[in-house]
């Protein structure tokens, strides 16, 4: 061998002995589908859903809707926030709905769908959400997807564990999240272990319109962060996870996770109730607005209330219990029997499963380890009925497929966790794309659920798909339960941040859906409810102009006689009688929004011309093959002008009235 | 000396000096929610993060379970390395030179004990990150937990799986070294020839 063929020969030995710690690289994180994934998601064109979910919309303060299994975006409902797009929020017949006592609150973050009950069961009658920024819960109606009822909730800030139901929608609740001075008042923050309170809020929940605190039960000033309803046996009481037992007001990453346990709030409400009843309960002066629709004109209205029934557990024995529950629980869940209560420990290496019968027993022995503000501590080992070792990192919440299983998010390990009730022995996990938060069964938190599918709703996106630059939509994952192994079946994107999730089978919801407004019971003090009705009135410095919209016109469409300084409101009804023919109603300049007018509803907007000229509108709503004529003018001439206030029909729009059919 | 045997040793030469510009290791940090990946390069002067800001991102992490801080420059050790290494890569130069095969014995010898003491102080200071945590201040205590990452392999630290093996620089510096066996036995297996036999021809 020649010396520089050795030295070639040496060189690529160790270089190829050196490249070896190369290869060793971590393969990618794979996504495990099964073949059938795509058979099983598949919804064929003009086929339906098997159910309807409903997603929290999170920071965009809305309530989303999905099919299942497809995943599709069915609507956004909105809710909490200002919607321009169908003029929700903006319009003189919903802007009542976001009046708080702190004003109109244009805006808020959306947290937990929860569907009325009936005997444990969802029935599809309403479904609520909570506000968690400005404490409010919200009803919306499920014949019509729309929001009919907003209450705020007073002495209350961050009404997360909220809305949360009894089996029979006779309460939803909202605990605080944040306790703070009750009342509130002007105090030094680090006066909190004196000042700060919390508030459990039972609000009648069971005839719309009228929903109400029936009372709140003060409680010491920790976080109460989620909650649920006993059933069955645990029936007449309600459970709140609270953190923060430390009471901690400042730092509270490091200084509200120093505590071992914080606790459980097990609340007898029927208890409560008694206590309300016989008057132990104080009569608290409490301002905060109820907003409904009025059922008659389909308008908006606040009604400000002034007090509150207010219950310091001291006066009414037997009324809480805190059950010791490690690491800053977060969900509290309740099994389909009514028996088991499991907590999802933040930062705990264990989910702690609570026994409802121990808890009663541990009551009537006085198994206490403390009282706090009049609340007994119950011994933990007194009521665990067992703990999941080794689930997985960071539990959060835990749903039920009826079938005996329970199954827990990890947001830290980033995965779903399928465990046995009763053995409390984990038999499968799946991983979740990336770092799960809520996850929901079909009836996952009722007595009967429809444990065929899990939704897994994520905070973090990534690069699950094609990017978005730096703010992306979340991530949820539709997972199949029916088997012993939980299989993915779909990656959908989500708007806002859904954080729970309700869903129920669609034969539910999907026959009792309204298709339009019936114009003969239009009960708006200014509905048009023919061509020949239309017109214009002035009243000072204010205009009225009452018009309909009609396949493909508006009448009237010219108005002059506006005036600077002059406020126009158009009230505009849409008065077809056809399944899905809407129209719309923008003007040039508006600084609201524009409407959207369901068939036979009537929508008025606020419009303040800022100067002198002509002003077209137009529909929005791509309506008919005439939809590109479907306009009009309006004229705004200088204050004390004598031009006289008229509001014609076109010309146009008379000949269409003539030959409907082509038009049409 | 061989011929071939300075020609690899004057390799190693070069190999060590180019150490000093790449990764000698690198950790990298696994788990679902980084699907791009996260992980740290240490290189002969300074800690990086395996992209911009991964460090901070790393340090940020750490702190829910009580970790001190990486911080390069609280790190003497980071100082010293280059000039061992350059001190290394002079002295292959020398011996490839000067020709003696003891002299290459002895170069490979202070090799060795050069990347024995820097494994082992690495070692440590990985037992120092892993170990000694501000319990105080931890968010996240998980009883008997510690977090040292392993020195070279893996090991699951919580929800992270971390995996460290050397980088550019590492491997540059195992094959330098092999070089350097290579140049011995080379060395060894021939008789040594006088230095001026170097430019006469073959």
């Amino acid at each position: 061998m020649s010396p520089t063929r050795r030295i070639v020969y040496a060189a690529v030995a160790t270089a190829l002995a050196g490249g070896a710690f190369f290869a060793c690289r971590t393969a990618p994180a794979t996504t495990l589908v099964g073949n059938d994934a795509a058979i099983k998601v598949y919804v064929p064109p003009g086929s339906y859903d098997e159910f309807y979910s409903f997603m929290s919309g999170g920071f965009s303060g809305q309530v989303s809707v999905y099919g299942l299994p497809s995943g599709r975006l069915l609507k956004v409902i909105p809710v909490f926030s200002q919607n321009p797009e169908n003029g929700y929020g903006y319009s003189e017949e919903t802007k009542a709905m976001l009046q708080t006592t702190f004003g109109p609150v244009p805006w808020d973050d959306s947290h937990h769908p929860e569907m009325s009950m009936t005997d444990g069961v969802p029935d599809g009658r309403w479904l609520f959400i909570n506000a968690n920024n400005t404490p409010r819960v919200a009803r919306i109606d499920l014949t019509r997807f729309e929001t009919d009822e907003i209450l705020q909730i007073p002495n209350a800030a961050g009404g997360h564990a909220s809305p949360f139901t009894t089996p029979d929608s006779k309460y939803i609740v909202s605990a605080t999240r944040f306790s703070v001075p009750i009342p509130n008042r002007d105090v030094p923050i680090d006066s909190y272990k004196q000042n700060f309170r919390g508030t459990l809020s039972f609000i009648t929940a069971d005839q719309p319109g009228k929903m109400d605190i029936a009372f709140q039960i003060l409680m010491p000033g920790y976080n109460y962060d989620l909650g649920h309803a006993g059933k069955g046996p645990s029936d007449g009481w309600f459970f709140f996870t609270s953190y923060n037992s430390e009471e901690a007001n400042t730092k509270l990453e490091e200084n509200a996770s120093k505590n071992d346990k914080d606790y459980v709030a097990a609340v007898n409400y029927r208890k409560a109730e008694e206590c309300v009843a016989a008057g132990k309960a104080k009569t608290f002066p409490s301002e905060y607005d109820h907003n409904y629709v009025d059922p008659s004109s389909g308008i908006a209205k606040v009604e400000t209330m002034h007090s509150v029934k207010l219950l310091n557990p001291m006066d009414c024995d037997g009324v809480v219990y805190y059950l010791p529950t490690p690491k800053s629980p977060h969900g509290v869940d309740i099994d389909p029997t009514g028996e088991y209560i499991v907590a999802g420990g933040k930062l705990a290496t264990v989910i702690p499963v609570h026994s409802f019968t121990k808890l009663k027993k541990a009551i009537a022995d006085k198994a206490f380890e403390k009282v706090v503000d009049g609340i007994p501590v119950l011994k933990y080992e007194a009521v665990i009925a067992g703990e999941v070792q080794k689930p997985g990192l960071g539990p959060l919440h835990t749903e039920f497929d009826g079938k005996g299983y329970a199954y827990t998010s990890m947001f830290i390990s980033s995965e779903v966790v399928k465990w046995k009730l009763g053995t409390w022995e984990v038999v499968d996990r799946i991983p979740t794309y990336y770092s799960i938060g809520h996850l929901m069964i079909p009836g996952g938190d009722s007595k009967k659920p429809w444990g065929k599918y899990l939704v897994a709703m994520n905070k973090i996106t990534k690069d699950r798909y094609l990017p978005t630059g730096p703010e992306m939509f979340q991530s949820a994952q539709l997972i199949d339960i029916s088997g012993d192994k939980m299989k993915l079946l779909l990656d959908f994107p989500t708007i806002g941040e859904p954080h729970y999730a309700q869903a129920i089978p669609a034969s539910l919801i999907r026959d009792k859906q309204l298709k339009f407004r019936n114009l003969a019971q239009n009960g708006n003090p200014d509905v048009t409810r023919s061509e020949s009705d239309g017109g214009i009135t002035r009243k000072g410095k204010r205009v009225d102009v009452r018009m309909i919209a009609i396949r493909s016109h508006f009448a009237p469409d010219n108005i002059e006689g506006v005036q600077l300084g002059d406020t126009v409101y158009f009230h505009v009804t849409n008065i077809e009688q056809d399944w899905d023919i809407l129209h719309g109603f923008a003007i040039l300049g508006a600084n609201t929004s524009e409407l959207i007018l369901q068939p036979g509803e009537t929508r008025t907007l606020q419009w303040i011309p800022t100067r002198v000229g002509i002003y077209p509108f137009y529909c929005t709503d791509f309506c008919s093959a005439l939809h590109q004529e479907m306009q009009g003018y309006l004229r705004v001439s200088p204050a004390g002008s004598t031009v006289a206030l008229t509001a014609n029909v076109s010309k146009k729009a008379q000949q269409q009235l003539s030959e409907p059919a082509k038009a049409r | 000396m061989s011929r071939a045997s300075r020609v690899l040793l004057l390799l190693a030469s070069a190999l060590l000096a180019l150490m000093l510009a790449a990764p000698l290791w690198r950790i990298q940090l696994i788990a679902p929610q980084y699907p791009e990946g996260l992980g740290m390069k240490i290189s002969a002067n300074t800690v990086r993060g395996q992209r911009e800001h991964d460090l901070d991102n790393i340090n940020e992490l750490n702190h829910y379970i009580g970790m001190k801080r990486i911080e390069p420059e609280s790190i003497p050790e980071l100082h010293i390395i280059p000039y061992a290494i350059a001190a290394l890569a002079a002295a292959a130069v020398l011996v490839a030179l000067i020709g003696r095969r003891e002299l290459l014995s002895v170069w490979l010898g202070a090799f060795a004990t050069v990347a024995v003491i820097g494994l082992i102080d690495f070692w440590h200071w990985e037992y120092d990150y892993g170990h000694h945590l501000d319990l105080e201040h931890a968010i996240i205590k998980v009883p008997g937990m510690s977090y040292q990452p392993p020195l070279i392999g893996s090991k699951q630290l919580l929800n992270f799986t971390a995996v460290s093996v050397p980088d550019v620089g590492g491997v540059l510096a195992g094959v330098a070294f092999l070089l350097g066996v290579a140049a011995l036995v080379l060395a060894y297996r021939r008789e040594p020839r006088p230095v001026a036999d170097w430019s006469e021809p073959q």
